[in-house]
This record gives structure tokens, C-alpha cells and sequence, in this order.
């Protein structure tokens, strides 16, 4: 298989870790060779977070090169806009979450707050295909990485892998209640 | 689901997905590790997150978070003494502070032998430089071995015990922020418990005491033990050579994750130049470097931060004569930041133009996106001590950093910290900057694990030479910015301890009691001499964590009166909690997604707009 790349970016705390392990798990579940990496350094006190997952045959680093992921996944819409500058490649996918976690410089008022309109509107610009998932209606914020992982599955986004392997991947992650609520909410949107 | 526990101490051949800091804890399992030691700090404490998965009965080794780098080398060193393989694992930086026992351990006879697994951090991911430790291990005559991947990570993690074993020595292996935090499916071997702790120590096996010519003599063995090593990385086949069929007569050496890096580089590349990896950094395994280097006209070494393989490799070239042309760094730029794909790229082209590779622009969108530095946490202790502490503090005054979460202070809008240098560092920098300065008070700031670690030498040289200054302990009750450790104030009351120090004037304060903060800070400033206050609240992050955990748990939250709200601003611009949300009219509203309901931020509300929010379900 080509080598396939995927860039997911948002805040600290916003279950990136869970969301980047289970896409993994999927992956190897369908068969497909794969590597990842996270970056969390200052991560759990609101700072970016990017995790970087990498399939296909001919891969080597874990580490993808600027502007060459085929879907950036943004957990966040500042953080999905910097994906889309940073990492998205021509013509790829960005499947973000509708979702605002205000930067400093928004709070502080000297940033303006970015909208899921500049990201369509950013989209549109370079030719990339956006995937807006609305998680408003969602009691637990904290499991709005299940909502993206569900719409990745519905829509088979990366390519060769099934909802089962994702199922499969989140059997091997969780269990008991846990297991329960992140399976009931992926499945609502896959 | 699958429990890492179960997983590391699976007694079959398994194959796994696991990241490169938990890989390695199967080979310490696989091998016979009895002892393992640390103190926490990124890239390496999913380690101790992988050993503490593992419930301590079926743990076949002793673990233990000793106060500093260190001790933990000094309690693995003892350890291994006994006759136990033994392993001390730490961060980049943390080897300064290590340095004065680490550099013996080549010196010494350790009979069960030594792994010690430092994560170097390229980039400066998560440390305050990004310092390349292989300029230290020459210095201390030590093996190192450095691996790309968490499939190497496990396999070097048992060439460095056995040779470790073999030598009774002390080998290192040198992992990199992202081997660490990298994750891939490795194929891990069988393993048998073989439950027995040693207690051999005997002087004879010596010696121990490196004192006047018997310090030179265990330099000679030492340097003897390297020569030994070198024969293990020649027939373990450690350094590794990757031909091309159309190669031109062009090589590269490298090593780690820059190696992989260059992989991808070539995946696109006009032609493949032949690669030399090298699977030991130190010492320098002459025989396959040499013959590398005689069989191209040019080669290009490629490595992540300093140039310590190419001032040794053109030093080879030079004295056996070789015509090779060598090329190494050139720019200032090639010392610095991580070798990714794309860096290395760029330094492949640079040098040789024709191999151009792919290399994507990045888009020019038209919309500024606002930077997101690290935030302490909602509810965070630290925030409403320096929401308190600014109040106390007059602009003359001069405040003085160390590393924990409360660094974060000096960013806006607190702006409390203007010096940090290292870990315990502040007593002792503020106590210089007190002397002829009656003008300016200077408040320096210490964590708590940091006052064990390393603060406390600096605490007592401010009694002993009588320096004037106040100290701010910012007291969490956790090691909370690597992950939640547990210290030493586990055991020691830190405020016994100041008191049996002899220091008069310690005030204790929850940090939540901001108007009382600030007066006991205004107090301790008055003071001459040195006045230390206790901010004390434990780390919100880790008590949320907690909390949800419990069944019933029901997430609480604040609530501004839009009514009551005249739009000043002191919460969202003074305070900074990152629950607020400012809206483009200027109205403040709570992020539920983050809010605690901790309600730390009432006071800074000069309408008392804010409160606990009854309406919760």
C-alpha cells in the first residue's frame, strides 16, 4: 500500500492520545504496516498536541514531512486551521471538530477568534476536502474524539480500514463503562 | 482490553504495538533487570508508567522515584554492586545533575552490571536546552548505544545488559524524544522469572576507592573495558551497512532517528547513496567505519545536534591516510533543532543539489492563527498564587523562576519569573542577585519535588551567608508537570524541615485564599533575612482526574451574571483561567468543556459576577 499519513492536532486534555491509538490499532488491525508518534511535551497544560500516524508499506520515521498528511484530523479549530497550513497536502482531507478552546491572545484580545467559516473558507482556497463533525448536542466533551473516529469509519477515510477494525482497536483499549459510553458515541456517528 | 501490565510480563514470544518507553521495560523484564531507578522528566516517564502498569507483586524487579538523577544513579550503582543487573533511566538535562557519580561509573567494577537509559531532546521539546549528551560520555569512558525505533529500543536495551553483564560495567542507552514517544507492532521474546536478589557486595571485587594512583590505574582498566566493547559492536553487527545497487561511489553515516529520517528522504531521492549506521555512538567501532570509508570518494555524515561523529571520523580518515572526502556540518543551523525528514532534506540537498527529493510548499492561507503556549491547568493552584503574589509584588522587584509547572508564570498575564536556569536553581540566584541591592526585593519561586531535588544546597547556602531574599514554595504535593509522581513530601513535611533549618519567619497559605496570600507575601517581603511562605493547593489536574473517576461523579462549573457583569475584564485578562471565552461583543462566557467549578476565580470579579453554578444537574 502507498504510504498513507495522518497529522491530529488539539489541545491538551482533549483525549488526542485515545483518538491517535485506536486509528492506530484500526490500521494494524486491517493489516496494513504502521508507525506513530506523539508529541506531548507540555501537552496536558493546554498546549498544542499533534500525534502522527503513518501507514503503508514504504515508511521509516514516524515523523511525516510538512504539507505531505493525506487527512489531518483537528480536534480544535485554531489548532485544525494550523494543520491545514502545516501538515495538510494538496488536495487532502481535514475532518475537524466543530469545537473552540480560545487561544492567550483571543482572551487576552489581541487575536481574533478563527471559525469553522474561515476553515471552510481556508479549505475552499487550497482545494482541500473538509469534513466538519458537529458535536454539540454531546453530554461528555471529553469523548468528542469517538465522534471523529466515527465519521473517519462511516466514511472510510483511511483507506483499507473497517468500522469492525476500529471496534476491534477500542476493544484492545478500553473496558468495562469506559468502553461502553466511547463504543455507544462512535457508533452514533459511524 | 488489553493491560499493558499483563502484556510486559507475558511469559510466551508475543507481538505487540508499544511505544518506545514501554518496549523497553520488557527487556528489563526479559533480561533479568533486579533494580530500576529514577527521577521523572520528559522524554522518559511513560518508562515508570509502563514498570508501575505492572502491580508490584508481579513487578520482577525493585523500582523506586529517588529524589534526584543522582541518587537514582547512586541506588542503582549500590544496587548492582550486590551482583543485581540494574537499570537508571532520566532525562537529558538530568545527567548534569548526575554528572559527578555518573562520570565514575567507568572506573568501577559493577558485578550485575548497569543500564542507564537517558532521553536526550532534541528540539528542546520539553527541556530548557537541547544539549547532546554524547559530548559527556567520552569524557566518562562509557558505551553507548542509540537506537531508531522501540523495535531497537527493546533489542539494544539486551545488548547493552548483556554487554553490561559481560564487562560489569555500566552501558548507556541513548534514546531520543521521539523513539521514546514513538509506537510500533515489535516482536518480543519468551521470558522466565528467575526470582533472586543478590547480595554479593565484596571490596576485593574492586576496587572501589579511586584515590591517588589507583584512580589512573581504573582509568587503564576502563579504557581496556571500551577496547572490549568495540569487539561486541563488531560481532553483535550493531553498526549496520544499507548498499544501493547504483550507490556512485557516495555514502552516509548516521545514526537513530536521523537515520530513518533519511530513509524517507531517499524514498523520493534521483539516486540512493549507501548508508553506514551506526548502532553504537560511543566508543567509535573503527573497523566497519573504515572500511566504509575507503570504499566511496565522498561521504556525508549526517547527525542530530553536535559533531561529535565527524570530528571523530575525520580524525580516522586523517591518520590512516585516506583521500575520502568527508562532509559534515557547515551551517550554524546544522547544530541545531531535530534532524525530522524535512531537515534532513534540506542538508542532503544542500550538499548534493542532484539528488533533489520532493519538497511541498506550505500553503499561504489568508487568516492569522493565534499561538497556544501551555496554560497551567483550571483551577490551578499556581494561578491564583500569582494572581495573589502580583498584588504583593511592587515593580522594582526583581522575581526569580525555577522548572515546575509554576515556570508558566511568566508568561502573560502574570509576569512573574525573569531568570530560570535549571532545576533548584532560584535560592541560589536570587541570593546574588540580592547582594547591594536594598533597593529591589527579590522573591524567588521553587516546586516542591524541585525543594527536594536540588533547591534544598541553595536554601541552606541563603541561611549560612545570610542573604536576603523570600522564597515562594509553590507547593502542588505532586511532581505535576511530568505526570504526577510522587516526591519526597510524601514522607518530609517541607515546612518541618524550614523550621529545623532554623529559618523564623515561615508563612503557610492555600493559594486559594488570594487576600491572604498577598498580605503574609507582603509581610515575608518586609522581612530581612530570608522569609519563606508555603503557597500551598494540591495539583487541580490530578485531583479532577481523581474525582471523575468516583461513580456519581457530577462535573461542577461557574457561572458569570451576564446582568452583574460591567465587562472589566479582570477574569479573563488578570486571572487567565482558560475556562474563559471572550465573545466579539466583549461579553465573558465559561468553556463547560474546561471549567472545574473550582470557583478560584470569584475574587478576581470586582463586581462579584461570578459564582458556583447552582443550576447543575
Amino acid at each position: 500500500m502507498k504510504a498513507y499519513n495522518i497529522h491530529i492536532t488539539g489541545v491538551g486534555g482533549q483525549g488526542i492520545g485515545l483518538l491517535s491509538q485506536a486509528l492506530l490499532r484500526g490500521i494494524d488491525h486491517a493489516g496494513i504496516n504502521a508507525l506513530a508518534v506523539d508529541t506531548h511535551g507540555l501537552a496536558q497544560r493546554g498546549g498544542v498536541v499533534v500525534s502522527m500516524i503513518r501507514c503503508g508499506d514504504k515508511i521509516h520515521s514516524p515523523m511525516i514531512m510538512k504539507n505531505s498528511a493525506d487527512l489531518v484530523l483537528g480536534m480544535e479549530i485554531h489548532e485544525a486551521m494550523r494543520g491545514l497550513e502545516t501538515a495538510l497536502k494538496k488536495g487532502g482531507t481535514l475532518v475537524y471538530l466543530d469545537v473552540s478552546w480560545q487561544p492567550l491572545g483571543v482572551r487576552l484580545g489581541l487575536n481574533t477568534e478563527l471559525t469553522a467559516n474561515d476553515i471552510q473558507t481556508a479549505c475552499e482556497s487550497i482545494g482541500a476536502v473538509a469534513v466538519k463533525v458537529d458535536t454539540r448536542t454531546m453530554d461528555d466533551s471529553r469523548m468528542q474524539n469517538m465522534a471523529l473516529l466515527g465519521t473517519i469509519a462511516k466514511q472510510r477515510i483511511v483507506p483499507g480500514v473497517s468500522k469492525q477494525n476500529y471496534d476491534d482497536a477500542l476493544e484492545d483499549l478500553l473496558s468495562g463503562e469506559m468502553l461502553r459510553k466511547n463504543k455507544e458515541i462512535f457508533n452514533a456517528y459511524a | 482490553m488489553k493491560k499493558l501490565g499483563d502484556i510486559l510480563t507475558g511469559e510466551n514470544p508475543f507481538e505487540e504495538i508499544l511505544m518506545g518507553n514501554e518496549a523497553v521495560v520488557r527487556a528489563m523484564i526479559e533480561t533479568g533487570t533486579k533494580v530500576v531507578t529514577s527521577y521523572p522528566g520528559s522524554p522518559t516517564p511513560e518508562i515508570a508508567t509502563a514498570i508501575q502498569s505492572v502491580t508490584e507483586t508481579e513487578r520482577p524487579f525493585y523500582f523506586e522515584f529517588s529524589v534526584n538523577e543522582k541518587v537514582a544513579t547512586e541506588v542503582a550503582f549500590g544496587a548492582a554492586l550486590n551482583g543485581n543487573l540494574s537499570c537508571v533511566f532520566f532525562k537529558s538535562v538530568g545527567l548534569n545533575v548526575a554528572l559527578d557519580t555518573f562520570v565514575q561509573l567507568g572506573l568501577m567494577n559493577i558485578i550485575g552490571g548497569m543500564v542507564a537509559i537517558l532521553g536526550d531532546d532534541p528540539g528542546a521539546n520539553s527541556s530548557q536546552n537541547e544539549q547532546d549528551n554524547r559530548n559527556v560520555y567520552k569524557m566518562s569512558r562509557v558505551t553507548v548505544l542509540e537506537p531508531a525505533s522501540p523495535k531497537e529500543a527493546y533489542e539494544y536495551y539486551k545488548h547493552a545488559a548483556a554487554l553490561a553483564v559481560k564487562e560489569q560495567t555500566v552501558v548507556v542507552l541513548r534514546l531520543t524524544t521521539h523513539v521514546c514517544h514513538a509506537r510500533q507492532k515489535v516482536k518480543f521474546d519468551a521470558y522466565k522469572n528467575t526470582p533472586s536478589y543478590r547480595t554479593d557486595f565484596n571490596s576485593e571485587n574492586g576496587p572501589y576507592i579511586a584515590l591517588t594512583t589507583m584512580a589512573l590505574d581504573m582509568k587503564r582498566k576502563s579504557i581496556k573495558k571500551l577496547h572490549r566493547s568495540k569487539q561486541y559492536i563488531r560481532q553483535a553487527g550493531l553498526n549496520m551497512e544499507l548498499a544501493s545497487q547504483n550507490s556512485r561511489k557516495k555514502g552516509i553515516i548516521t545514526s537513530g532517528l536521523t537515520y530513518l529520517s533519511l530513509l524517507d528522504v531517499l524514498e523520493t531521492a534521483a539516486y540512493r547513496p549507501d548508508i553506514l549506521k551506526l548502532g553504537a555512538v560511543n566508543p567509535l567501532e573503527e573497523i566497519s567505519i573504515l572500511s566504509f570509508l575507503k570504499a566511496h570518494d565522498e561521504v556525508l555524515i549526517i547527525e542530530e545536534l553536535d559533531d561529535i561523529l565527524e570530528i571523530q571520523i575525520k580524525a580516522m580518515a586523517y591518520d590512516e591516510g585516506l583521500t575520502v572526502k568527508l562532509i559534515g556540518k557547515k551551517e550554524d543551523e546544522d547544530y541545531v533543532g531535530e534532524y525530522t525528514p524535512d531537515k534532513v532534506r534540506g542538508k542532503l540537498v544542500s550538499v548534493w543539489p542532484d539528488i533533489t527529493t520532493d519538497n511541498p510548499k506550505a500553503f499561504v492561507l489568508p487568516f492569522d492563527i493565534p499561538a497556544r503556549p501551555a496554560q497551567m491547568c483550571p483551577g490551578c493552584g499556581h494561578r491564583s498564587a500569582f494572581f495573589a503574589i502580583k498584588k504583593a509584588l511592587g515593580k522594582e522587584d526583581v522575581t526569580v523562576a525555577d522548572i515546575g509547572c509554576h515556570t508558566l508564570g511568566y508568561m502573560p498575564p502574570y509576569n512573574i519569573g525573569e531568570v530560570l536556569m535549571c532545576m533548584g536553581a532560584s535560592p541560589g540566584m536570587a541570593s546574588g542577585l540580592s547582594l547591594f541591592n536594598d533597593k529591589k526585593r527579590v522573591v524567588a519561586f521553587l516546586g516542591d519535588s524541585t525543594f527536594f531535588h536540588a533547591g534544598l544546597p541553595g536554601l541552606i547556602n541563603t541561611i549560612f551567608n545570610h542573604h536576603n531574599m523570600t522564597l515562594i514554595i509553590m507547593e502542588n504535593g505532586t511532581t505535576a508537570m511530568t505526570g504526577h509522581q510522587d516526591h519526597a513530601g510524601e514522607e518530609i513535611s517541607i515546612e518541618s524541615l524550614l523550621k529545623g533549618l532554623g529559618i523564623e519567619n515561615v508563612f503557610l497559605c492555600d493559594t486559594y485564599k488570594q487576600e491572604k496570600l498577598t498580605d503574609l507575601v507582603k509581610t515575608a517581603m518586609r522581612i530581612d533575612g530570608i522569609s519563606v511562605v508555603i503557597a500551598s493547593h494540591p495539583c487541580m489536574l490530578k485531583f479532577t482526574r481523581l474525582q471523575r473517576k468516583k461513580p456519581g461523579f457530577i462535573q461542577k462549573h461557574i457561572t458569570i451574571d451576564q446582568e452583574t457583569c460591567n465587562q472589566t475584564h479582570d477574569c479573563v485578562e488578570q486571572f487567565g483561567c482558560p475556562t474563559f471565552i471572550r465573545n466579539p461583543d466583549q461579553s465573558v462566557d465559561i468553556n463547560l468543556d474546561l471549567c472545574i467549578g473550582d470557583g478560584s476565580c470569584r475574587p478576581s470579579c470586582p463586581q462579584q459576577a461570578i459564582d458556583f453554578d447552582k443550576g447543575v444537574k
